[in-house]
């Protein structure tokens, strides 16, 4: 149906109200024409009788009530997708931007994609390697997962994703054909700007497709936008059997332009302002995660998250973690340390690793090791609470050969820096590290797992503890 | 002809209708989406749609179909996976790919399947509603009982000899007292927001037994109770369930993932179909209906799940069985009625949620019991509802609202899971109101004993409560020997009792009968260890013997077959204890 239609009801905000419409399908697209000659574009969001609501993605700024003409475009919003999208930068609703004009199109794509069927899941099992020891060793990233980066302002978790993108290795027989898709929302020129430079200085830049709305580019644009880049990744991962890794930052903002949008609908708020459909709206993008029957690649995606106030029980991150598998969370205590990654790795957690860790992937001991790194590292967070009320002096000896355990193991495991660690040394390093302890002490630990890989001896000499270990 | 008048997400309207009657199913549009009337004033119709409406046209068909959402019952149900208005997802899968498109049209059933039927009645008897008229093996280990569906009862005239057939085929043929035949098959319908009618409700003293100590010991649960476990995220509520339905002694596990992960119901799926019910050696998938209804499959749908489920649950209780029901989560539920709460306008109660949130719950929850069924038989159904409150908060509407109407509240801790104690269950702050209903029971089966090991290991862990006040202040090192020792036999209880291994083969599942004998021995050593004391003995001597370090282990050392090992640990506590100089 190409009606046009000449003059708007109304306009409020991003939305504008069409009178007298007939035959146009909800969430429907629709290119408005300025007098000028300057095109936007907008999709419908409410239908009531001949009434409707459009939202404009790049803004209502300079329309009037007459200035316009409306075509609607009689499909739902789509993204034109080929092989060669890779190498290319993309605004946030998918036009190219970096001067190389249109992309080949094979194929058009529902940017709102489909439920995937749990019965065609296939449950993701596959490590990838990033080469950090808190993830690989105690939050295991697994292929088909989708795990975010819990952050806060002035955080390097910028520095973090960019690591594991250069770093991430895949492992098993298939693992060749990797690509990376980059969605930016709501971030700085500088930001996308660091993430380019990291990727060309990785050599991957062929392989990544940018999707970029940045701080100051129309905030609507931004719901689109990981619509976007999730649909390439899954075209590229399903029909092109690419290991694709979606890395989207800033989720924050996205949840605000979503806020912003529910608002000017006049939507009744939940939480703090979001939309009571906050949950399903970023399930609706999460999901997206996962590895699919009949088809060799996979979508894994690192969505970053700025805690607004670092506060992990703010609406945001709180849905967030119920959605995803997991997540790793940085911990501005351990930053203003200068340790680095500043990874919190209490509350991390991957819900994935339980199956994609042991015998056949990773190694056979690595499940006893993390249960009690975790307990032995979660002890040494009760003696820290009792040491900053008593004094570390008071503290019994075993308290503080757990205060003892805490600094070498932020030191030594957690604090690596920019190197790149293999699994083994990352097990290793945490069994020399707990073999500081007295045997008994490993309480989670079967004796037989204990006899191969306990060496206090050893611990003892590397980590130059003569002096201050009890040795009762 | 009715015609969509306005769209907004899953709500649409249709003007000027007067055919529509309230809970009734309908069709919406060219592709047919399923939806609901959930509101008629004389102006509008209201209909939620359990479908994606993008590119839904106002002026498309609204088609009535007279009958409210139901549940097709029958043989097939067992093993299969369905999404929340029961299509089963194999079969969406086989005809339109890895995708869920809108409008799919799949009946609910295999249809083309045939099943051996052994009549159970004869030629001239009466029969009734909810009667059993026949049997079916429907998997090996479920055997289906055909139930005589609603509104049927006369003489049978005619009836086939046993033999295969499918669900469609006319089984038997009843003339009520007006002379008019009724045909039965194998399959009926059934209202989901309608509980199934029953003889009368029993008292609930028979617990469901676990093998998760935390639960079996502390806080258990009744046959046909029902029990909320709120948490976080990450704190395991999840795992937990599906620990629940893995070694639960039900007969018939049904689980609904209701709004959650994708991944999640895959794995439910693969570890059920692989993992083997030591009971019968057979795979626990064969006994288990899955519902699947994903975050980020259709929002009403979500709604549905729940009572889809829990009406599955009904009916293999009516047949006889003892049925588990786990829903994970209904705050996704409750956000679901929320979601299109707001669609609708409606004047919000707390944080947004509808006004009857409540009664929703409260209807949902009310559906468990243990019962006689209208054919005489004893059958349960066991709700197990898992909740996701908002930032962990349990002061939050659906969990308040929710320890309303359920008897038991296992509530999981975040400190805990972030110390990988698992099961996370807060022993301060959960709670079982079963336990006088069953102490008859676990006096008789298990033993007296029982029940008083249990209050004891509660008093040391309420005591350790306080003790730990006073110790987050000053120190351990202060306290007395003897408020030392019962740290000491706390933190035993805690990682050598309370916390469970889900991953280890010994500590997955443990027996009643080692949990009592874990317990003694765990009571025994405080006994014996707080005599020493009194011969005046240092306590870091009785560190030193290690036999705190050997009875935390017991749970991995001594396997569940062979618990005479026991005798060697109140030995080896003697021998060290007695060394002490």
């Amino acid at each position: 149906m190409n009606l046009q239609y000449i003059g708007l009801k109304e306009i409020n905000g991003p939305l504008i109200f069409l009178d007298n419409v007939k035959g146009i399908g909800f969430e429907e697209m629709v290119e408005i024409r300025l007098d000028d000659g300057r095109i936007r574009h907008g999709r419908v969001v409410e239908i009531q009788g001949d009434l409707a609501a459009i939202l404009v993605f790049e803004g209502t700024r300079d329309l009037s009530l007459n200035n316009t003409v409306i075509k609607f475009k009689g499909r739902p919003m789509e993204i034109g997708l080929s092989k060669n999208v890779l190498g290319r930068v993309f605004n946030g609703i998918g036009t190219p931007i970096d001067g190389l004009g249109p992309v080949y199109v094979d194929e058009y794509f529902d940017i709102n994609g489909q439920p995937l069927n749990p019965v065609s899941r296939v449950y993701p099992k596959n490590y990838i390697n990033t080469g950090i020891s808190s993830i690989d060793g105690l939050t295991t990233l697994i292929r088909g997962q989708k795990l975010p980066i819990f952050s806060g302002s002035g955080m390097p978790h910028n520095d973090l994703a960019v690591q594991i993108v250069k770093q991430a290795r895949l492992t098993g027989k298939d693992a060749t054909n990797f690509g990376i898709i980059f969605a930016a929302m709501g971030v700085t020129n500088d930001v996308a700007n660091y993430f380019r430079r990291s990727f060309e200085e990785a050599g991957v830049l062929d392989n990544v497709v940018m999707f970029l709305n940045l701080s100051n580019d129309p905030i609507i644009e931004r719901l689109l936008t990981p619509r976007c880049a999730l649909s390439a990744a899954e075209y590229l991962a399903y029909k092109h059997d690419m290991h694709i890794l979606v890395v989207m930052t800033d989720l924050t903002a996205y949840c605000e332009a979503l806020r912003e949008f529910s608002s000017s609908k006049g939507e009744i708020p939940g939480r703090k302002g979001y939309p009571g459909y906050l949950y399903s709206d970023l399930a609706s993008l999460l999901e997206r995660a996962g590895i699919v029957k009949n088809a060799k690649g996979s979508v894994t995606q690192i969505p970053i998250l700025s805690m607004p106030n670092d506060d992990i029980t703010h609406p945001i991150p709180d849905l967030t973690g119920y959605i995803t598998e997991g997540q790793i969370v940085l911990d501005r205590d351990l930053h203003q340390k200068g340790i680095y990654p500043p990874i919190g790795v209490l509350p991390s957690l991957s819900r994935l690793m339980k199956d994609g860790i042991g015998a056949g992937y990773t190694r056979s001991d690595h499940q006893p090791l993390m249960n009690q790194l975790f307990a032995s590292y979660a002890r040494v967070m009760d003696a820290r609470s009792l040491a900053s009320v008593i004094g570390e002096d008071e503290l019994s000896p075993v308290d503080k050969n757990y205060i003892e355990f805490g600094k070498l193991f932020e030191k030594h495991f957690i604090s690596q820096g920019y190197i790149n660690r293999d699994i083994n040394e990352t097990l290793d390093l945490g069994w020399k590290l707990l073999s500081i302890f007295s045997k008994e002490e490993l309480d989670r630990t079967d004796e037989k797992i204990l006899d191969e890989f306990y060496d206090h001896q050893q611990a003892v000499i590397e980590f130059d503890l003569e002096h201050n270990l009890l040795k009762n | 002809m009715n015609e969509v008048y306005s769209i907004n997400g899953p709500v649409i309207k249709v003007k000027n209708a007067t055919d529509f009657k309230i809970m009734e199913k309908v069709f919406v549009g060219k592709e047919k989406l399923l939806g609901e009337v959930i509101s008629i004033s004389d102006n509008f119709t209201i209909i939620q749609v359990y479908e994606s409406t993008t590119g839904l046209t106002p002026g498309e068909e609204v088609i009535n179909t007279g009958e409210p959402i139901s549940a097709v019952l029958g043989p097939g149900l067992m093993g299969n996976i369905f999404d929340g208005i029961q299509r089963p997802l194999q079969t969406i899968y086989d005809k339109s790919g890895s995708f869920i498109k809108p409008g799919t049209n799949v009946a609910c059933l295999d249809m083309k399947k045939e099943w051996r039927v052994e009549f159970k009645v004869k030629v001239g008897d009466y029969i009734r509603f909810g009667q059993i008229f026949g049997v079916v093996q429907e998997t090996s280990l479920i055997e289906h009982r055909l139930l005589v569906p609603k509104n049927v009862f006369g003489e049978v005239i005619l009836i086939k000899p046993n033999g295969s057939y499918i669900l469609d085929d006319v089984l038997i043929k009843v003339r009520d007292k007006n002379d008019v035949v009724q045909e039965l098959t194998m399959v009926q319908k059934w209202p989901i927001k309608e509980p199934r009618p029953i003889e009368s409700r029993l008292p609930l003293t028979i617990p469901l037994i676990s093998g998760q100590r935390v639960i079996d010991t502390l806080f258990p649960i009744a046959k046909g109770g029902s029990a909320a476990v709120p948490g976080g995220f990450g704190t395991g509520k999840t795992m937990m369930q599906h620990q629940f339905a893995k070694w639960c002694d039900a007969d018939i596990i049904v689980y609904i993932g209701c709004g959650e992960r994708g991944n999640e119901m895959t794995q439910t799926l693969e570890e059920f179909s692989e993992l083997i019910d030591p009971k019968s050696n057979k795979p626990l998938i064969e006994r288990t209906v899955l519902i699947a209804n994903t975050s980020n499959m259709p929002v009403a749908a979500r709604e549905a799940s729940i009572y889809t489920g829990v009406t599955i649950a009904e009916y293999y209780r009516d047949m006889g069985y003892h049925v588990a029901v786990m829903a994970d989560s209904t705050s996704r539920w409750a956000e679901a009625l929320r979601e299109i709460s707001g669609r609708l306008e409606e004047m919000p109660a707390e944080e947004g949620f509808p006004a009857y949130l409540p009664s929703r719950i409260s209807q949902f929850y009310e559906r468990a019991g243990y019962v006689t069924t209208l054919s005489e038989k004893h059958g349960s159904v066991s709700i197990i509802g898992a909740i996701s409150p908002q930032g962990a908060d349990f002061s939050e509407p659906v969990t308040q609202n929710t320890k309303r109407f359920v008897r038991a509240f296992w509530a999981l801790d975040k400190e805990l899971a972030y110390t990988r104690h698992y099961a996370a269950i807060n022993w301060n702050i959960s709670y079982s109101e079963y336990i006088g209903d069953l102490a008859k029971w676990y006096n008789k089966q298990i033993g007296i004993e029982f029940l008083e090991d249990r209050q004891r290991f509660i008093t040391i862990l309420a005591e350790e409560n306080k003790l730990m006040e006073i110790v987050k202040l000053i120190g351990k090192d202060v306290l007395p020997d003897d408020q030392k020792l019962i740290l000491e036999i706390a933190r035993v209880i805690r990682v050598g009792y309370l916390q469970q291994n889900a991953f280890h083969k010994e500590d997955t599942f443990v027996s009643l009968e080692k949990q009592m004998k874990m317990m003694k021995l765990i009571l025994y050593l405080e006994r014996v260890a707080s005599q020493v004391l009194k011969e005046g003995k240092a306590f870091s001597l009785l560190l030193n013997t290690n036999m705190f370090e050997k009875v935390i282990k017991v749970k991995y050392d001594i396997p569940n077959d062979n618990l005479d090992l026991f005798e060697n640990y109140y030995k080896l506590i003697d021998e060290a204890f007695s060394a002490i100089k």
